[in-house]
């Protein structure tokens, strides 16, 4: 770790104030600390947001709901409104990290959370992210955790969040506050730039934006919800690919389906395409090959990780046959109760 | 001196005869209270004054040496004292029993993670961020060989074999020739290796996480240049070894050096990734498994061949075939081994050298010779037990594994097994498998003192407890021998200044060491039964009294004075004339889901033969503990190393997967046949440490195909393998 500040926000504006290009904004710091231990990131000050008031509740919005930057993994995934009205995002949280970790990490902090590439975590290889211009240990390199979409030549990492891929299924947006103190909502794909010839900007944020809080619309009733993780252990590793499914039934018609997907893009990965080919037929698994075929259609895969397309389509048809009821519902599908 | 005993014939099975009744039990360890309230006093605990704190420097060159080091790059750093290097730091750490210093190759770099040096601050973060900022110039040499697949340098081996191998093979009618892989793997102990140092004029005193003190204080003695009995080590806990702390560390040599050169106590703590990058792993392999057998499953070819790899100048390579040499019988068989060269993190003994890796391979093959037989995998194994070594024609000493498989598969419900593919649950195939286990089992020379006073005994040797439960072992063979409650036993352990054990390593520690406790506690019962005017055969002591002779008197009259007694043991005649190793089967169900192929562990069973059980509570950690192994081997453990550098890319505990709880099925059950060895050592029983490995993923992965169809040759079975095994089966 090198050397920097400590200083602690009172207030939103006193927060703001302190940013700009040599500071970072710390909350449960379960990635930050790690990176600067590392020397993979190193800012000069690091602010600390944890004290701010009004970020650590979950409150309802219209028929929706805001979840305040600071309430934590676990707090999010054990709310009962959560549980019952978007259960994909429960499941997401608790499909990640450990308990512990969940228990420190917090909403805004999730959703930005760096690569788990390992070339990025060693400073003695090259990696654009973390060193723009520097090259990219990893296209030569260890593969299987790198992206199969949205990759370019000067990075090809993959975001880890899971609670991430869980908000997309739920079209939920990011409520940020700029310097002026105005407020900004971004849908996730808002939120997220794709690597380019800039892997190290990885948002649309400005140094001196906070996030607030993520918003929920309101819950699609009678929706079928499931977030299934594909891992090389059962618990306590990172996604080699996932799928979060959102998908309502209307008279054993698909009348909506949202998608997304984790572990394969330097974002929540969504495929409008595949999302029309279902919508307006009825279940089948012949139907749900050919959206998946679809769906990897214009993978680019590193040598290391082609598998993931095989394993993407079908985790997907396994989560679509679960959430049409083509098979038994298995932990980790559940059907959204009607809102209060 | 006192003089050694040899194991030359077997000994009376007196702990079937002392009353006191606390060998063998389930008694829980005396050290755990002092464990789970952070109490028991680890390596790197309870800082001497003045101790400052060293971080270790990698190399990041494959292959070269080190041109210059820049200690000007970071000394206007706060906190940061300086940088130590020298002749004296050790490449990697020595091998097991290795008694000698490992390579110091000076400033020659012979794999990408090499310490180098060692940053030395006032706190571990100063000391931390000097060495990921010192300035290094390296002279890289180019086209290092990094992939053992590759290597120009491979050594092989004569076969070694009995039989004429290539006729029998040839001439049966059923065959199975198969090439597997193993992934590269790390021991993963929860404590990392450390280090303090501190000197008293030309004494070193180390506190060091370490398996075998006795070998590692002539090995850091002569790594530093330093006479032996200038050395004290103190390892009184470890946090977990499994193998990888055999030998002595770059942690402890590159303390003790910039102690000596500092004058100050110097502590250094390897960070996770260090561990992983210079600590020895376990080799990755490429074997080749040949079964040939009749039609009625009598055996009459066995071939085991296989490919390991390590770092040039070390003198280790993993036992791959150990097991398959003496499991099963054949008209003929044949061993050959060869051994890559590369320039990676060297590899060395990791918990079941040999049988860990060998073992998933050889009878994940059986499985199919069963399969291609028709004969159930558990009678194809009770057909093919043999009377005698196969290999060196020895007498076995007890050997239980034909009432192991018979019991496990009765216990199990085996006989429900159905045909690949028949059962399922929604989306989750569900199938059953089955293997082996076997681990040869040794006595290493091992000493130890006991003392009884009147109001109680103590037991002295450096043998370490690295979470086994020594402690709570030798508590129970000095009270069983005394007649005392094993409260009234003190054990103290972990220190070089006591008797020289075996240390702990190749399972051998609980026999070997706590052998000479009990013929320490032998020699004092003769001296009690002179006392008391008796034979000592004669003697009983229970409960803190002596009877014998027609006399009874308390323990505590009878010691009018201390009495002390030491003793050696080593392995004698009974090491050659008899063949001794432990035994048992594993018996596992898996589910396999049909579309994500991830798989499941639901239950494993294991039965075990490790001749007298001293604890059955820590036995059975053990056992556990092995069988989890098993499945990490089968499921999740990989190191990738990059293609180019050779260096450790998965070096956490995030990206390396030991198995998680959830990884490991609530129903993990294990029972132990009641047996004795007597050739063993004179207290009958074997090691288990690493027993429980043995077979287990084979077990596993022989549930896979039952359940799916899916046969699986590349280790571990991560679920793209097994989604790939889907597809091409058309599922
Ligand atoms: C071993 C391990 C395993 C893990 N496994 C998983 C997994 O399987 N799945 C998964 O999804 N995650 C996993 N995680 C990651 C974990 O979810 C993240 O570390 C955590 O969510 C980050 O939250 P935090 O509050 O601790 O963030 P911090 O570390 O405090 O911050 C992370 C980043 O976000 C910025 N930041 C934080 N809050 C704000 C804000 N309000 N506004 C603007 N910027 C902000 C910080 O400046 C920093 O750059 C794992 C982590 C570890 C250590
Ligand atoms: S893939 Fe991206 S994060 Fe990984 S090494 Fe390349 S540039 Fe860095």
């Amino acid at each position: 770790m090198k050397e920097f500040t400590y200083a602690r926000a009172e207030t939103l504006d006193d927060a703001a104030g302190q940013l700009d290009e040599t500071a970072r904004v710390i909350a449960g710091g379960t990635n930050l600390l790690d990176l600067m231990k590392l020397q993979v990131m190193a800012p000069e000050k690091v602010v600390d947001i944890t004290r701010l008031p009004d970020l650590s509740e979950i409150s309802a919005e219209g028929e929706g709901l805001r979840i305040g930057a600071l309430v934590t993994n676990s707090q999010l995934a054990e709310d009962h409104r959560v549980r019952s009205l978007y259960p994909v995002l429960s499941r997401a949280i608790l499909a990640g990290a450990s308990g512990q970790i969940r228990n420190k990490a917090t909403t805004g902090g999730n959703l930005l959370q760096r690569t788990r590439c390992p070339y990025f975590y060693d400073p003695a290889m090259a990696c654009n992210k973390r060193d723009p211009g520097a090259g990219c240990a990893a296209k030569e390199g260890v593969g299987r955790m790198l992206a199969v979409f949205g990759v370019s030549d000067d990075c090809l990492a993959a975001h880890p969040s899971d609670m991430a891929v869980g908000l997309r299924a739920l079209d939920a947006e990011v409520e940020v506050r700029s310097p002026d103190s105005s407020t900004r909502r971004l849908k996730l794909d808002e939120l997220y730039r794709l690597p380019g010839d800039r892997p190290d900007l990885e948002t649309t944020l400005a140094v001196d934006e906070i996030i607030t809080a993520v918003v929920l619309p309101a819950p699609e009733k009678g929706a079928v919800q499931a977030y299934r993780k594909v891992r090389d252990r059962a618990s306590y590793a990172f996604a080699l690919v996932s799928v979060a499914g959102n998908v309502t039934l209307t008279d054993g018609k698909i009348a909506r389906a949202k998608l997304a997907y984790g572990g394969v893009a330097p974002k929540p990965w969504t495929n409008a395409k595949v999302e029309e080919m279902l919508v307006g037929q009825a279940p089948d698994e012949a139907l749900f090959r050919k959206a998946a075929e679809a769906l990897t259609a214009d993978a680019t895969p590193h040598s290391d990780n082609a598998f993931k397309l095989p394993m993407l389509r079908r985790t997907l048809i396994a989560v679509l046959r679960e959430a049409t009821g083509l098979a038994d519902a298995s932990p980790g599908t559940d059907k959204t109760k009607d809102a209060a | 001196m006192t003089e050694t005993f040899r194991m030359d014939k077997a000994q009376a099975r007196l702990l079937d005869e002392t009353g006191q009744g606390v060998i063998g039990t389930p008694m829980d360890r005396p050290d755990g209270p002092q464990k789970v309230s952070g109490r028991a006093r680890y390596a790197a605990d309870g800082t001497p004054e003045g101790t400052a704190h060293g971080v270790l420097v990698r190399a990041t060159i494959t292959k070269g040496k080190v041109a210059a080091i820049h200690a000007d790059s970071i000394s206007d750093l706060p906190g940061v004292i300086g940088v130590v290097s020298g002749p004296e730091f050790i490449r990697n750490p020595a091998q097991g029993m290795a008694n000698a210093a490992p390579v110091q190759p000076g400033t020659r770099v012979d794999y990408h993670g090499q310490p180098i040096a060692l940053v030395v601050g006032e706190s571990f973060e100063a000391a931390r961020d000097g060495a990921l900022r010192l300035k290094v110039d390296f002279e890289a040499e180019a086209g290092a060989d990094v992939d053992p697949d590759t290597a120009s340098e491979v050594e092989t081996g004569d076969p070694s074999a009995v039989g004429d191998w290539d006729s029998a093979f040839d001439g049966a009618a059923f065959k199975v020739d198969r090439e597997f892989t193993t992934a590269a793997q790390v021991a993963a102990a929860m404590e990392p290796h450390a280090a303090i140092a501190e000197w008293q004029g030309d004494k070193l005193l180390l506190r060091s996480s370490l398996q075998m003190l006795r070998f590692n204080k002539n090995e850091i003695a002569d790594s530093l240049g330093i006479p032996a009995e200038n050395v004290q080590i103190l390892a009184p806990f470890v946090g977990g070894g499994f193998g990888s702390k055999l030998g002595i560390g770059p942690d402890a040599v590159a303390a003790a050096q910039a102690a000596r050169e500092l004058g100050r106590p110097v502590r250094v703590v390897m960070p996770r990734q260090a561990v992983f990058d210079s600590i020895l792993r376990r080799t990755e392999t490429t074997q080749r498994v040949r079964f040939a057998a009749d039609a009625d499953g009598k055996l009459r070819a066995v071939g085991h061949d296989d490919r390991v790899s390590n770092l040039w100048e070390e003198g280790f390579a993993e036992p791959t075939s150990s097991c398959s040499q003496f499991l099963y019988g054949a008209d003929a068989l044949r061993f050959q081994q060869s051994l890559a060269r590369n320039h990676r993190t060297p590899t060395g003994s990791v918990r079941a050298p040999g049988e860990a890796v060998g073992m998933l391979t050889f009878e994940a093959a059986l499985d199919e010779l069963a399969e291609q037989l028709d004969i159930d995998p558990v009678e194809l194994r009770l057909k093919n037990l043999p009377d005698t070594h196969p290999m060196t024609g020895q007498a076995f000493s007890s050997r239980g594994l034909a009432e192991c498989l018979r019991r496990g598969a009765e216990e199990f419900g085996w006989s429900a097994r159905g045909k690949p593919g028949a059962r399922r649950e929604g989306d989750w195939f569900i199938g059953v498998g089955m293997a082996s286990a076997g681990r040869p089992n040794m006595l290493i020379q091992a000493s130890a003192r006991v003392r009884l006073e009147a109001g109680g005994a103590t037991v002295e040797t450096d043998m370490t407890d690295i979470g086994t439960g020594t402690y709570a072992i030798f508590a129970q063979i000095a009270g069983e021998m005394l007649g005392l409650s094993a409260d009234r036993v003190t054990v103290r352990l972990g220190d070089t200044d006591l008797p020289g054990a075996s240390g702990s390593g190749g399972s051998f520690g609980a026999s070997s060491s706590g052998s000479a406790v009990f013929l320490a506690a032998r020699k004092i019962r003769a001296k009690l039964a002179e006392a008391m005017g008796c034979d000592a055969d004669e003697l009983t002591l229970q409960d803190g009294i002596a009877r014998g002779g027609n006399r009874e008197m308390a323990i505590s009259d009878l010691v009018q004075s201390e009495i002390v007694e030491e003793a050696q043991i080593e392995a004698g005649k009974t090491a050659e004339s008899h063949f001794s190793a432990g035994y048992g089967a594993h018996f596992v169900e898996v589910a396999v889901h049909a579309w994500t192929g991830e798989v499941r562990v639901r239950r494993m069973l294991g039965i075990m033969d490790i001749g007298r059980v001293l604890n059955e509570k820590t036995a059975r950690s053990q056992a556990v503990g092995g069988m989890v192994w098993g499945l990490g081997a089968a499921l999740t453990e990989e190191i990738s190393h990059d293609p180019r550098t050779g260096h450790i890319v998965t070096r956490d505990l995030a990206n390396y997967h030991v198995a998680s709880h959830a990884d490991v099925p609530a129903q993990m059950e294990v029972s132990f046949l009641d047996n004795r060895d007597d050739e063993a050592n004179p207290m009958q029983s074997r090691g288990v440490g690493e027993l429980g490995i043995s077979g287990a993923g084979a077990a596993v992965f022989n549930a896979i195909h039952n359940a799916c169809g899916v046969r699986l040759y590349d280790f571990p079975a991560t679920p793209d393998k097994v989604i790939a095994g889907l597809e091409a089966l058309g599922l």
